[in-house]
């Protein structure tokens, strides 16, 4: 794993250059995350105070969104739509196969740190479904064996 | 050097278009073919992507869909003068599929580079908001009146009457903010947009903003749009540095987190201002007290990217088109199991089955269509037994569905209504808010009922119990998120009560 480690003088920085924003929470959770990976519990404080607002009203956003984690992800990210488009496409069995074949479950990560795999509500490509973003990129007119490779694909 | 189009849609891109733009470059300096090729949105041909499109005199010549092994061939077969090939779909602004089409909204959308503000301009771009300014504020608002637009997002709320709350507002700060938060199952026009015509929806909101008062802008877009993210923020870098905006009025993009329910206005004020994304209870409206208790209209992408047409083409030209009470266009998004897949923007008025059946071509599976589902998760499936409905707010509605953002999800027979009901009530569940009781919890106990019924558990009672909650989720709730979710799962049970009959079904079969 090539975590960075986070530390409270870099998250302090983090929040100083959202400080000018009007409503800055969600823009400083969006760049701790894309720097550590996920949002350290011990960051928490360190946002709050920098903010003037409760942990308890931090950790209450952190908390509400679906994006953002509270442990490092896999190497790498999948994100599988769930929604309709894709179901009637056959994405259903599509994410039960690639759960199974990865051997974990919606949001988990596989027992070798490589992959993580977390459901999704729609990605706007629901015209070639289905489809999965795998660490940002789109991927459509999924099977099993496409997405896989290109799962296990280097990146 | 002849000019070669390539898409750099998300849709392309997911089915390889970038793997195309570079076997292209590869494959031409081979043979030493001069050309330029320039990335442009999609047209919404998306069963066809990627399409790449050469620049000829008799028109810009189709080909696709193209994949990377067959760039070699289709350069040999003469791609660069338009030459046949098996891939070449002919001249695309006369193809069938967009000869039907009546493109306001989307008129430029595939054609022009995205991050051009010149090629913007040479193709009718920022006309509207030079008349809006010589007309000024109030008639601004009229003539948005006047062309009975109504709120893309799904509400269909009068956009004129919106603007003239906000304008009648007095304070010393208003927004207008953009709901960009396009989280529908089966919609894509807005990412459309954003990824294809970005000066557009900048122009509509500076449109927008000059018409209320507003000096600053925010787009509320989603963390599962990167690539139109990307695309947006380099538009708004590249209307600062020519002075479209900075000085009386500022556009910010912010990013969601994956929340469904901020795409409900309040919630999305809410998100905005660094909160969970919980439902305000209305009153007061945000065109009084919405962001940071300041006045705000909150419309939706498409809303905002036809203003310009209007102001550009005046109100009744706009308002010419369309059918009942529904005036001008709706971009139509065909998904999910269709053959011919993609943005379809048409007056208001075709029957759904002329969409699904003639537009549509069926479904891509080659199978019967059974079920569409029209407006997102939160809008209800129709059978073909209701094919001849027209599309519009309101013989929709009549119909007990909606048709929301515009999505059309078409569904073959191998389809399971059931699971359909049970997935809407368990989206409910994983994406409610929190805040009202009928959404929170009735969700996840509809789930329950459902299982019971398809289970063969107390059936009648069951079903009453079903119909009872949906009463309560519709009546009860705060937002459309619980309002609406009775919507499929009510149009389920009713037009497919066959799929709920679970193991006796079985038995009979």
């Amino acid at each position: 794993m090539n975590e960075r480690s986070w530390n409270p003088e870099r998250i302090t920085e983090i929040v100083s250059a959202h400080a000018h924003l009007e409503g800055p929470l969600l823009p400083i959770l969006h760049a701790v995350q894309a720097e550590f990976g996920f949002i350290p519990r011990d960051a928490i404080p360190v946002i709050a105070k920098g903010l003037n607002v409760t942990r308890a009203e931090v950790y209450g956003v952190v908390s509400f969104y679906h994006d953002f984690r509270e442990q490092p992800a896999g190497r790498r990210v999948v994100k599988i739509c769930r929604a309709e488009a894709c179901q009637s496409m056959g994405g259903r069995t599509l994410a039960e196969r690639v759960l199974k074949h990865f051997g974990t479950d919606w949001g988990g990560t596989s027992s070798d740190g490589a992959v993580t795999i977390g459901p999704v509500y729609c990605l706007g490509l629901c015209s070639v479904a289905p489809a999965a973003l795998i660490d940002g990129e789109p991927h459509a007119r999924l099977d099993m064996p496409t997405l896989v490779k290109a799962v296990e694909a280097k990146p | 050097m002849t000019r070669v189009f390539v898409p750099r849609d998300a849709a392309a891109l997911a089915l390889g278009a970038e793997g195309v733009a570079n076997a292209l470059r590869s494959e031409a300096a081979k043979r030493d073919l001069p050309l330029e090729i320039v990335r442009t949105g999609s047209r919404g041909l998306h069963w066809l992507e990627p399409l790449i499109e050469v620049d000829t005199p008799k028109g810009r010549i189709g080909y696709g869909p193209v994949a990377v092994p067959e760039i070699a061939a289709v350069l040999d077969a003469g791609m660069l003068k338009g030459q046949h090939h098996a891939k070449c779909v002919g001249v695309v602004d006369e193809h069938l599929w967009l000869k039907r089409q009546t493109r306001i909204t989307f008129a430029r959308c595939g054609i022009v580079d995205p991050l051009s503000l010149k090629d913007y301009e040479a193709h009718g771009g920022l006309k509207g908001l030079s008349r809006a300014h010589t007309l000024g504020a109030a008639a601004t608002i009229d003539a948005i009146t006047k062309s009975g637009l109504r709120g893309r997002g799904g509400a269909g709320f009068p956009t004129g009457v919106k603007w003239k709350g906000a304008s009648d507002a007095a304070a010393d700060r208003k927004y207008v903010v953009c709901n960009a938060d396009e989280g529908d199952s089966g919609t894509f026009a807005d990412r459309m947009i954003m990824e294809g015509d970005p000066f557009l929806l900048i122009e509509g909101m500076a449109i927008a903003a000059f018409a209320i008062g507003a000096t600053k802008g925010y787009v509320y877009s989603r963390s599962e749009y990167p690539h139109a993210n990307a695309t947006f923020t380099a538009a708004l870098t590249i209307a600062r540095n020519a002075g479209l905006l900075g000085k009386t009025f500022d556009i910010e993009l912010r990013v969601g987190a994956g929340s469904y329910v901020c795409g409900e206005e309040t919630a999305l004020l809410e998100s905005l201002e660094g909160k969970r994304g919980q439902v305000r209870a209305k009153p007061p409206l945000p065109v009084h007290e919405g962001l940071f208790g300041k006045p705000t209209i909150i419309n939706n992408v498409l809303s905002l990217a036809t203003a310009p047409w209007i102001m550009t083409n005046g109100a009744e030209a706009y308002a010419a088109i369309g059918h009942g009470k529904s005036r001008g266009t709706m971009p139509i998004q065909l998904a999910g199991n269709v053959k011919h897949s993609g943005l379809f923007e048409a007056p208001f008025g075709m029957t759904l089955g002329e969409i699904v059946d003639k537009i549509g071509g069926g479904t891509a599976s080659g199978r019967p269509v059974r079920a569409v589902q029209c407006g997102g998760p939160l809008g209800a499936y129709f059978p073909r037994a209701l094919f001849d409905t027209p599309y519009d707010y309101e013989a929709f509605a009549a119909a007990d569905g909606l048709i929301g953002h515009g999505g059309i999800v078409v569904f073959d027979d191998t389809v399971d209504m059931a699971a359909q009901a049970r997935f809407a009530l368990e989206f409910c569940g994983i994406e409610s808010c929190g805040k009202c009781t009928p959404c929170r919890i009735g969700s996840v106990r509809g789930v329950e009922v459902i299982d019971r019924i398809v289970k063969g558990e107390a059936r009648e009672r069951n079903l009453a119990l079903i119909e009872d909650l949906c009463r309560t989720l519709k009546l009860g709730s705060l937002c459309a998120l619980g309002g609406f979710t009775p919507y499929p799962v009510m149009s389920a049970l009713r037009h497919f009560p066959e799929d709920f009959m679970g193991a006796k079904r079985a038995a009979a079969e």
